[in-house]
């Protein structure tokens, strides 16, 4: 195509308000930087004052270089935008789970892992780094990259919105920045998983708004009748975590030009909101959103349709109407009054039925198609996924019982259940749709190496399994260290002895971590030489050898 | 029921064709469960038990506490006993509501790779927690604390107190004026400096209906400017020593949730 015709000089709008929204960014943020109350507030201020300088010349050298006529060509669809978000995914996630080993070995082995000097390594900021990098930087990039793929394939359109799926990719990245470097700094409201502070919670929302605009704007134009089921995950997904997001962090700023907040909330009230937040950030985040991603991916790899229509429909309202109920349970025992206690078990209970639901329906989607968990070993990744969010969903309840609970709460045996939903239901299935992305997308008949995904799939799960029965082994043994009592009718253990008597747990965690992160840095491996369309492994070796001594695959 | 659909599946195609619907759909149904269970604790008058004692933190516990929050000790230290025979006869009386209540927000933690910290307040001395703090495995060879060192050679930023403190007190912390504008000055009296010690004790012993309510001392042991882990022990010895539990009557109804 040649440049010259019809040259349309005007500037994009969607373009123009995004560099506004920059420039506006720039000039608040150098007004920040110039009037900071304190050092880490600079450098956070700086952080915005460089990526928006960096992000309007950007703009700039694409309005100056791109051929008006193939800006936002409705009749393709907008593919560089979710490229980039498999590759933010993965770099995300070796990061995260690096992040997680390290404090791993920082509880086994405290004299090698911790540094007197640098008090910014300690585990007390290294552990939102881990979670926020994992659940946020790992997962959401897989969340916001797989729901644009997705909504433009079941809508049949380009994504809406011109330039501003592109402000939704890098202004998350920055809020991933921002927040990550401010932990390390010493920067945090202290609530799990909303650490970041407020200047962070408002770009957020601003990122956020413009991530449901560009989403219901793909769904709003689409050449479908129906909305398909994985975007009522995805839209649920998005809203949902937007109206936890502004209410669990509504603060004041003791300063407009520091970075310390106040909570609005205090006490009784902040924890039940926190937890409202907390636990949702795990069934919408966590969940629905990679819900989608089941509805989506599974029946596409295995050219099946969804196995039960009038399930997905009970599975996805009962779902999200149960869960929000949920968040109490993390208070049992706790100063929150009794009634809220029981009525978040009781709805935890209830969540087990749909939870079920969604894991049966994904997992049935392969009925007619058994033998590609033989030959698939992406299905398999796939399909073990939604096991693993079964086994999650299940031990979820059971813990959420008070009495259970009241051996549970505080102890290993939180982290374990929580790492068998993110290592193996999260972490698998964002494998899954990785892999499938990243062979659809860069357009290769197969991925580079079949066998290296086996490799990545046992040592992973060989990984996960270290990981949560060490630390089911871990919590049940100090959940029950605490409460012993000898025969004098005395305390048996003073705390330290049940710290020293976790060691080696702490060690099979740390070895089951590494081997987690062992397997995504393969996948690494073989995604890049899938997308540089490297010949495939297989088939080299199918050239060479004879084809009878060909194992089936 | 087996011939006929439910309402739901006939008319889902609502949802199915109209985004907004889907969309409006969605939100009222997540609504529901967060006002239930969220506004009562607004309005419920038995959601924070009635105490004496309770005072806000002086600005030195304040900064202790902001350092608290910096370093991510909730991470691994709870604040909240649960009425259960090992940790009340483990920590001490269980954790009430009001112990919390000017806390923004909570501290109550979610986690015990440490022990629980609610009423460690008085428990050790000063020169214990200092040393503890600089270097764990000195005074407990298999602990798996991080080392703190460093907090003793920072000075005490007490820069925005004063605005700290106005936030707090727009958001229902019932600091006085007196003690806002007195922000520094008690800071550094309350560290075991030259400065009026009375006028620090007055205003939080009024607040807090009763006497001898705030420790003044060298928590640091090293004179000069308070440090920052000076802020850190005061904070530390504060917590879970507010309430009279001499008037408190855990078995009366009132108190009963």
């Amino acid at each position: 195509m040649t440049t010259d015709v019809s040259r349309d000089e005007r500037l994009d709008i969607s373009t123009a308000l995004v560099g506004i929204v920059l420039l506006a960014v720039l000039i608040l943020a150098f007004a920040g930087a110039a009037n900071a109350a304190d050092g880490q507030f600079a450098a956070q201020a700086w952080t915005f004052v460089i990526s928006a300088t960096a992000g309007l010349a950007g703009l700039l050298l694409w309005h100056e270089t791109k051929a008006p006529t193939r800006r936002f060509d409705r009749a393709f669809y907008e593919e560089g935008v979710v490229k980039a978000g498999v590759v933010a995914t993965m770099f995300w996630g070796i990061a995260g789970f690096l992040v997680g080993l390290i404090i791993a070995l920082q509880l086994t082995w405290p004299n090698l892992f911790y540094f007197p000097e640098l008090g910014w390594t300690n585990f007390g900021r290294m552990r939102p780094l881990h979670t926020s990098a994992v659940i946020f930087a790992f997962g959401g990039n897989a969340l916001i990259s797989t729901s644009f793929y997705v909504v433009q394939r079941t809508c049949r359109t380009r994504l809406a919105g011109g330039m501003w799926p592109w402000f939704v990719f890098w202004g998350y990245q920055l809020f991933i920045v921002v927040a990550g470097t401010g932990y390390l700094m010493g920067i945090t409201q202290s609530k799990e998983y909303a650490e970041p502070e407020w200047y962070a919670d408002i770009w957020l929302t601003i990122v956020w708004v413009a991530y449901l605009g560009v989403f219901l704007g793909t769904i709003l134009r689409r050449k479908e009748p129906h909305i398909y089921v994985a975007n009522w995950f995805y839209l649920a997904f998005i809203v949902t975590i937007a109206l936890l997001h502004i209410v669990n962090n509504l603060s004041l700023p003791a300063t407009l030009t520091g970075s310390k907040s106040f909570a609005v909330f205090s006490g009784v009230q902040s924890a039940l909101i926190q937890w409202w937040y907390g636990h949702n950030a795990v069934g919408f985040f966590l969940t629905a959103g990679f819900l989608a991603i089941v509805y989506y991916f599974i029946p596409k790899r295995v050219e099946r349709p969804v196995w039960s229509y009038r399930l997905s429909i009970v599975h996805f309202w009962s779902l999200i109407f149960i869960y929000i109920w949920a968040g109490p349970h993390h208070l049992h025992y706790t100063a929150l009054p009794q009634w809220a206690q029981t009525l978040g078990m009781t709805f935890s209970i209830m969540l087990w039925m749909p939870s079920w639901g969604g894991m049966i329906n994904g997992m049935m989607t392969l009925s007619g198609a058994w033998d590609k968990l033989r030959t698939d070993p992406v299905v398999r990744m796939l399909i073990v996924s939604v096991a693993f969010y079964g086994m999650a969903t299940f031990e979820g309840p059971v813990m959420s019982v008070r009495e259970v609970n009241a051996l549970s709460h505080y102890t290993d045996w939180g982290i374990g259940h929580v790492h068998s939903g993110a290592l193996g239901w999260v972490g698998f299935v964002t494998f899954g749709a990785m892999y499938c992305l990243t062979q659809w997308l860069w357009k290769r008949p197969k991925l580079y190496s079949n066998t290296l995904v086996e490799w990545h799939f046992w040592i992973a799960t060989l990984g996960i399994v270290l990981y949560i029965c060490a630390m089911w082994v871990s919590g049940i043994m100090e959940g029950l260290m605490w409460r012993a009592y000898n025969e004098y009718g005395f305390l048996e253990y003073s705390f330290i002895e049940t710290v020293s008597a976790k060691h080696i747990e702490y060690i099979i965690r740390s070895a089951g971590g590494g081997l987690y992160l062992l397997g995504a840095i393969i996948m690494v491996y073989n995604l890049v030489r899938t997308a540089r369309g490297d010949v495939p492994v297989e088939d080299r070796k199918r050239g060479m050898a004879a084809p009878s001594l060909q194992p089936a695959e | 029921m087996a011939t006929r659909q439910s309402w739901l599946f006939r008319n889902h195609k609502l949802f199915e064709k109209n985004s907004y619907i889907l969309l409006i759909g969605i939100l009222i149904v997540v609504a529901i469960g967060g006002i239930i269970e969220i506004v009562p604790l607004f309005y419920l008058k038995n959601t924070i038990e009635k105490v004496e004692g309770m005072r806000p933190y002086t600005p030195l516990e304040l900064a202790g506490q902001n350092i608290y929050v910096r370093e991510g000790c909730n991470v691994c230290h709870s604040q909240m006993i649960r009425p259960l025979r090992d940790e009340v006869e483990r920590y001490g009386h269980y954790s009430l509501a009001a112990e919390s209540m000017y806390d923004h927000p909570f501290l109550w933690g979610s986690k015990r790779t440490g022990p629980d910290l609610a009423r460690v307040g008085g428990k050790y001395s000063d020169d214990w927690q200092k040393q503890h703090l600089i270097d764990p495995r000195s005074l407990v060879p298999e602990s798996i604390m991080p080392p703190y060192r460093f907090l003793e050679d920072r000075p005490l930023d007490l820069g925005t107190i004063q605005q700290q403190m106005k936030t707090l007190k727009l958001e229902g912390v019932p600091y006085t004026d007196s003690m806002i504008t007195r922000a520094v000055d008690d800071a550094y009296a309350q560290a075991g400096e030259d400065y009026d010690v009375e006028a620090l004790r007055n205003d939080y012993s009024k607040a807090a209906g009763r006497d001898n309510t705030v420790s003044v001392r060298d928590f640091d042991a090293v004179r000069g400017d308070p440090s920052e882990l000076d802020a850190l022990i005061s904070y530390l010895q504060v917590l879970g020593t507010m309430v009279d539990f001499s008037t408190y009557e855990a078995e009366d109804l009132s108190n009963k949730r």
